[in-house]
């Protein structure tokens, strides 16, 4: 763990007790039962927005406290820990991000505040294809009168039903498979043309599709330049990847301590399982590539509190996203495994690690994804 | 292979290939294999006179002696058999629809049953119609097999059971159960277990389904209470049930060393043109994902290897199928091949390969990943991973081993 100042100290607790006491995995349970995707609205997102959780990134000026990626990190840690699914990360972290890095002044006043307080949800909805790929962007954004018209399809958009605004990358120019020629649009959820439809994944979290039929915007609703969205699309993007591997790093912990758990209570041939080195050094295997994991996403949260050159930050995200991609896949195959029979049975809650563990590798680039990145980034 | 036999051989292929063609329903053409086997609607009556025209020739156990059921052919023919069904698009329903019969039971039985045992419970295997779960772990005795609690009382003419079982498969739709169950509580762990078998359908037998990460309930957990198994069912020797469940273990993993598995089980489709298919190609027709391609390729190499060793063990066992050690490496081989394949399958469909339900996903892809799932418990069933290496270092490396005192 980074050295943490006192305030992070405190907000790092808050958020384990918060966790702990308000969602245990038996509350992520009833939603998966009732089958209310990804509804964690009402009492428990109120109880983030009083934690002040949402306006971690956002300035003081709007409302927020501006604490930093680091800071909002340990929350997304702790959340991740019991498979707390909420619009946190979509809309306070990704979608403040966007704002703050594409936003202009206004933009920022207009919507910022109301991220704060929870009364908007935004969602980046990028993915087009079954697989994260932001320059193979084809939906298109058509100049007319003073704005633009919107059509395309946004496809496994994280939050995606419960986002009440979506900041959605369309073409103004150039050919899918271009990074030249995108433009950012923010759009309310309720624009006419925009439809969306919840999807039930394996991992219970609320992802919908959704289509803009012609949905026509004014020039007010470009964030940033029109054309030349890429880079901060990509920044935002990094700053998502890191996120995520905060809160990939609390999935895989928790999914480690009810590994090692067991392995010190399960008895076989007279003795805790835990004693037999075929599984106690693959333990002290995994404990080590915990703390390197740790190592990758502390440092990608780190490098953007520290206004590290955007190419620095790209390379720390892609680093963590892969490595802590990596080492939650382990976790979560080993932690069935280690388990024996007990582990293979939905009453048990190991399967839902597994579960969650490879939507969270898919999200914003898998390891493959960010594997060849890095090697770009650094010349291979 | 001499070229009498070879031509014997070709000839008998012939022979199965044209019978194949006959008599193979061609509804059931690269439908999935289903351990629930029919259901109902037309599928299931295909499935049912299948099964029924199979069982008519001896092949739903072809390698058992005609008086059993069987057809008393080779290994080497039965292979044929199951490749010429394959060909065709199908699959050989009775191996699954007698559940741990064909693979487990049957075998074991050929070996230490009496004649009147033969006679009264092969039959109804070869001919997929009675189904056989086999009630061996429990809540405590799992790896640890040998520490199992489940008692039988002598009763004079019948053992009374009491006790639970656990992870039995298919428990609540069996006839028939195979049990490890202790007769000799003094004795050392291993001494006093004996294998019964005992009807499902009794009082004293209770089973409750429980549900599977992969959303599916083929397991239960079963309850003996005062349940009822005849002594003429005590199969093989009284306490001397270890070395029975030896074989039949031996015999389940021989039966689990095929790495097809999921994600590839009947598909036509290979693994390379799915991935293009999801991940794209690039202009000169690879796989775009580079590291994707590497990782796919390495799998393949490991598939072809498994499979190519598969067929050196059975050409130096001249055809007949070794129930060895080697099982245990062809199990854990097996298992790895088929856990990586699903794990790149998921990972190749990217989103599309995490649907839980849901008309946004295309069939295939909900299979995929209900398998994935599904799939994580071959490592564990028959033998965890782990058990098969201890297995390996004692008995083929002659390691010392460290769990057994008593
Ligand atoms: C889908 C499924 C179907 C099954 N069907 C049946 C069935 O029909 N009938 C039946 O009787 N049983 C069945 N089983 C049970 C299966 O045989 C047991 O789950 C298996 O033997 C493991 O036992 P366990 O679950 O108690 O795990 P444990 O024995 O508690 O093992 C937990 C972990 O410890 C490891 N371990 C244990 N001992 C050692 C050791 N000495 N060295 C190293 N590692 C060790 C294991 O490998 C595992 O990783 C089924 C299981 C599954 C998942």
């Amino acid at each position: 763990m980074a050295a943490l100042t006192e305030e992070q100290t405190l907000i790092r607790d808050q958020a384990e007790a918060w966790v702990r006491d308000e969602f245990p995995v038996t509350k992520f349970r009833a939603m998966r039962d009732s089958k209310a995707a990804g509804a964690i609205m009402g009492d428990a997102w109120q109880g983030m927005v009083e934690m002040g959780w949402t306006g971690i990134l956002v300035p003081e000026a709007h409302g927020g406290s501006d604490l930093g990626y680091l800071t909002f990190g340990l929350v997304l840690e702790a959340l991740g820990k019991n498979l707390t699914a909420s619009p946190l990360l979509a809309s306070a972290l990704v979608g403040a991000s966007a704002l703050r890095l594409a936003g202009s002044e206004a933009q920022q006043a207009a919507v910022l505040p109301g991220v704060v307080d929870g009364s908007i949800i935004l969602s980046l909805a990028v993915d087009e294809g079954a697989r994260h790929n932001p320059a193979q962007t084809a939906c298109t954004a058509t100049a007319q009168g003073d704005g633009f018209v919107l059509k395309g399809e946004k496809r496994f958009v994280l939050e995606g039903m419960s986002a009440t605004h979506f900041i959605v990358p369309a073409r103004t120019a150039g050919a899918p498979g271009e990074e030249a020629g995108l433009t950012l649009f923010l759009v309310a959820a309720d624009a006419a043309g925009l439809s969306r439809t919840g999807l039930s994944l394996v991992d219970s979290r609320g992802y919908a599709d959704v289509t803009l039929d012609n949905v026509a915007v004014g020039a007010d609703a470009v964030l940033g330049e029109v054309d030349g969205a890429f880079p901060v699309l990509d920044a935002v993007l990094d700053r998502a990847r890191a996120g995520l591997s905060a809160e990939m790093m609390g999935t895989a912990g928790q999914a480690f301590t009810m590994l090692v758990d067991y392995l010190k209570t399960r008895e076989q041939f007279g003795r805790v399982i835990g004693s037999f080195q075929a599984l106690g050094h693959r333990a002290a295997q995994m404990f080590t590539d915990q703390q390197l994991a740790r190592s990758c996403a502390e440092a990608a949260l780190a490098s953007i509190d520290n206004d590290a050159p955007a190419s620095t930050v790209a390379e720390m995200a892609s680093l963590a996203k892969a490595r802590v991609g990596d080492h939650l896949h382990l976790v979560s195959r080993e932690l069935i495994q280690m388990h024996g029979g007990i582990g293979m049975t939905d009453e048990y809650d190991a399967g839902f690690y597994l579960k969650r563990a490879r939507a969270l590798e898919a999200t914003y680039g898998n390891q493959a994804f960010h594997r060849e990145r890095y090697a770009s980034l650094l010349g291979y | 292979m001499s070229t009498a036999t070879s031509a014997a051989g070709d000839a008998f292929r012939e022979s199965v290939r044209s019978w194949v063609e006959a008599n193979f329903p061609p509804e059931l053409k690269d439908q999935p294999a289903s351990m629930e086997g029919a259901g109902d609607g037309d599928l299931a009556q295909a499935l049912e006179r299948w099964r029924d025209a199979l069982a008519g020739q001896g092949w739903g156990a072809p390698t058992w002696p005609k008086a059993y059921g069987g057809a008393g052919l080779t290994p080497a023919e039965a292979r044929v058999i199951s490749q010429e069904i394959g060909r065709a698009g199908g699959y050989n329903p009775i191996p699954l629809m007698a559940g741990m019969g064909v693979t487990m039971v049957g075998p074991t039985l050929l070996e230490y049953g009496t004649d009147e045992q033969k006679e009264k419970h092969l039959p109804g295997i070869a001919s997929g119609k009675i189904r056989w779960c086999l009630g061996l772990s429990e809540p405590n005795a799992g790896s640890d097999l040998a520490g199992l609690a489940t008692k039988a009382e002598d009763k004079g003419d019948h053992f009374a059971l009491n006790g639970q079982k656990i992870w039995t498969s298919g428990a609540d739709i069996s006839q028939w159960c195979g049990a490890l169950v202790r007769t000799e509580p003094q004795a050392p762990k291993r001494d006093g277990l004996s294998f019964v078998l005992l009807p499902m359908d009794q009082p004293g037998v209770e089973t409750r389904p429980i549900k599977l990460i992969s959303g599916a309930s083929p397991f239960c957990e079963t309850y003996f209470n005062d349940a009822r198994a005849e002594k003429s069912d005590l199969l093989g020797p009284l306490n001397k049930g270890w070395s029975v469940v030896k074989r039949l273990l031996q015999h389940e993993r021989a039966s689990q060393t095929s790495a097809r598995g999921p994600g590839a089980g009947g598909k036509s489709e290979s693994l390379y043109a799915i991935a293009k298919r999801y991940a794209g190609e690039t202009a000169d027709g690879k796989l775009e994902d580079a590291d994707l391609r590497a990782r796919l390729t390495r799998h393949l190499m490991d598939a072809e290897a498994h499979r190519l060793t598969a067929e050196r063990i059975a050409a130096e066992a001249k055809g007949n199928v070794e129930v060895s050690a080697a099982a245990s490496i062809m199990k854990n081989s097996a298992t790895s091949v088929s856990q990586t394949r699903s794990e790149l399958m998921i990972e190749l469909m990217g989103y599309r390969g995490l649907g839980w339900e849901g008309e946004a996903f295309r069939q295939e892809e909900l299979d995929t990943v209900r398998e994935w799932l599904w799939g994580k418990a071959i490592s564990i069933y028959g033998g965890s991973a782990e058990v098969q290496n201890n297995i390996i270092s004692k008995n083929i490396l002659g390691l010392p081993e460290t769990t057994q005192k008593g």
